[in-house]
């Protein structure tokens, strides 16, 4: 390594050791089944669910700088449709992933038109065609209106086996989506992306196709989103029209990123950690447990922009799951090496949320 | 026929009402406040408290609610807005949208789920009408609404026209900065604008519970209906959200003629079709849907 130039890392010591984390977490919730209660198997799917509803807002919020207050839709959509599917006589898991794929294929029209608006315009507008939808599904006689209707045919398979499944199908969605994610964000496309986050206008003037890039997390979040939808269902059973098209789905996604860290990878998943813990301790306070969920979003977007993860990168330099480039000084770089950077020397993942 | 549009107009003069707020503050300081509605639905509890608790009369509680409001307008843009707009233009979205949370859910906690109305303590004037020619009845109410939309939106042109105040607020809302150069104090042009705002919105809200229903969660939907006469009645001039908001109303009559369940439906769609002429026709770059050109006079 020659001392007068700059080093380039795509990652730090501690994100190498977290890549490894991450595969053995995987490897040991894939088989934790076997040691947990079905209560406990039931929580964890919710867990996965949350922390993909959270991923998929934060790429379209946190990285392609559109905040939706609609994603509801796409929730609502996937199970839907997975009702819908299941109906014709499609398998009922089958089902479920035909469905989320039927989303991303709708929301590909929605984006040529909404995409359009900006900032505050895209976020109502997206509630708008929410509403919309949620009334249009209402219409469909096999949704009979708000008494909604069930996956029925997922009755065949046993309770205790189609909890293992529907927990598998979560975390397999949760890893793989993870994982085009990452993928994404740390490909040539990450850098467009990451370009679109720190400042549209610029990134535009480089030649960054800015449309292109904000349409593909547009249609990602959208497929994300109606898996989350699909799995819930399948988890519930049930398909209530008003429960799905709720807006609560968009306040926790906003709850989870904003917390965890808006535009951060690693972000997302804390939020969806946290969120889950404080459903677990607090959800039964009922109405107290949202003013407190609105109360905390409300703080942290007026005194900590950037969340947890933001916060606690910026200061300590982390970076586990590490999707941008890390230029090193060779000043110092002894220093340096094994430290913590400071922010000077970093000159990747700095966003405005 | 001629009747259901006769009441479409009259709605439309409500969601003008609702609607005027939101492109109002949208105009001057560019933030979209998705706690809109859910002022409004606060204003019309404040209303029902004080006329069921207190037995003060809905049109009298106003002297009391609507001060309320602007003060509420005015913490809101020093104590909230103005922070969170120097993190960016999302930022806003995300903090207005944790209010509405806390809004409707201390609401919820405070009056229950039970829908209210403070139709019961207007007397009369609730089912009163008039006949007009053709046998058309225009509900008094319905036309009072109509005709104060028209005397704010007509009171608030000329206020941003013809005073210190009206020129310092759209002296802000061009170019904060440059206002600043020539004396004016943006920070109290954003708060005065905001607390005006807070008034059409609380308002709005106690039409909205004197001809209709409302409940703690029932603020989304005003929002909507806010933006979407906003929209459709686009970039004119105030004047414009008045139309936006009969078209809004004749599109829901519309639907509702159509389908038992087409109300919504009708005016979500007239939005759609509205927005998507718009985005066809403006050609790329479009900013600000909602912006109203202030400067212009009238």
């Amino acid at each position: 390594m020659s001392a007068a130039s700059p080093v380039i890392e795509r990652g730090t010591a501690a994100s190498r050791i977290a890549g490894i984390g991450v595969i053995a977490i995987i490897l040991l919730l894939a088989l934790a089944p076997q040691f947990l209660s079905a209560g406990a198997v039931d929580r964890m799917t919710a867990l996965f669910i949350y922390v993909i509803l959270a991923a998929m807002w934060n790429a379209l919020a946190g990285f392609g700088g559109l905040v939706s207050v609609g994603q509801q839709v796409f929730f609502g959509l996937g199970a839907y449709f997975a009702v819908r599917l299941a109906n014709a006589g499609l398998n009922p898991f089958v089902s479920l992933f035909v469905s989320a794929v039927v989303v991303g294929a709708v929301s590909w029209p929605i984006s040529l038109f909404m995409l359009r608006l900006r900032n505050g315009e895209f976020a109502i507008g997206m509630w708008v065609i929410a509403a919309l939808t949620h009334l249009l599904v209402n219409l469909d006689r096999l949704i009979q209106g708000e008494t909604g209707t069930s996956l029925i045919s997922l009755n065949v398979y046993d309770a205790s086996t189609r909890r293992l499944i529907i927990y598998w199908l979560a975390l397999a969605s949760m890893t793989a989506l993870l994982a085009i994610l990452f993928g994404l964000l740390r490909g040539s496309t990450g850098a467009a992306i990451r370009a679109i986050r720190d400042n549209e206008d610029a990134a535009a003037s480089i030649g960054v196709r800015v449309t292109g890039t904000k349409r593909l997390l547009f249609v990602l979040a959208a497929f994300g989103i109606g898996v989350a939808g699909a799995l819930w269902l399948a988890t519930a059973i049930t398909f209530q029209p008003k429960t799905y098209f709720s807006v609560q789905w968009t306040a926790y996604m906003i709850f989870m990123v904003l917390v965890g860290g808006i535009g951060t990878f690693e972000g997302a998943i804390l939020g969806a950690l946290l969120f889950f813990l404080i459903e677990t301790w607090f959800g039964g306070t009922g109405v107290w447990y949202l003013i407190g969920l609105g109360a905390t979003a409300l703080v942290f977007s007026l005194l900590l922009p950037r969340g947890l993860w933001g916060t606690l990168e910026e200061r300590f330099g982390w970076r586990l799951l590490s999707v941008g480039y890390r230029v090193r000084l060779p000043i110092n770089a002894s220093d340096t090496a094994g430290g913590t950077a400071s922010p000077g020397q970093v000159s990747t993942s700095r966003e405005k949320a | 026929m001629t009747n259901q549009i006769v009441q479409g107009i009259l709605l439309g003069g409500y969601y003008a009402l609702i609607a005027c707020g939101l492109s109002f503050m949208f105009s001057v300081m560019r933030i979209i406040n998705l706690a809109h509605g859910s002022l409004a639905i606060l204003s019309a509890f404040a209303l029902w408290l004080l006329a069921s608790r207190f037995h003060i009369s809905p049109f009298l509680g106003l002297a009391i609610v609507l001060p309320l409001m602007a003060v509420i307008g005015w913490a809101l843009q020093r104590f909230l807005l103005e922070r969170s707009a120097r993190g960016g233009a999302l930022l806003p979205i995300l903090t207005t949208f944790g209010l509405a949370i806390v809004i409707d859910n201390v609401l919820f906690e405070q009056f229950g789920a039970d829908t209210r109305s403070l139709a019961p303590f207007i007397g009369s004037l609730s089912y009163d009408s008039w006949e007009w020619p053709g046998s058309i009845y225009v509900g008094k109410l319905a036309v009072i609404i109509f005709v104060t939309a028209v005397v704010l939106l007509g009171g608030l042109q000329l206020f941003l026209t013809r005073t210190g105040l009206g020129r310092s607020i759209r002296a802000t809302s061009e170019d904060p900065d440059t206002a600043g150069l020539v004396g004016v104090d943006a920070r109290r042009a954003n708060a005065l604008a905001a607390a005006i705002a807070m008034v059409t919105v609380g308002l709005a809200g106690a039409f909205l519970g004197m001809r209709a229903t409302f409940d703690p969660y029932a603020g989304a939907t005003q929002l909507l209906f806010a933006f979407e006469a906003a929209v459709i009645g686009g970039a004119g001039s105030l004047w414009g959200t008045l139309v936006g908001g009969i078209v809004l109303a004749l599109a829901q009559t519309l639907g509702a003629k159509i389908h038992p369940q087409g109300f919504l439906i009708g005016g979500h769609v007239a939005f759609l079709i509205v927005l998507f002429i718009r985005l066809s026709t403006s050609g790329i770059g479009l900013r600000g849907l909602l912006h109203l050109p202030t400067g212009k006079t009238p």
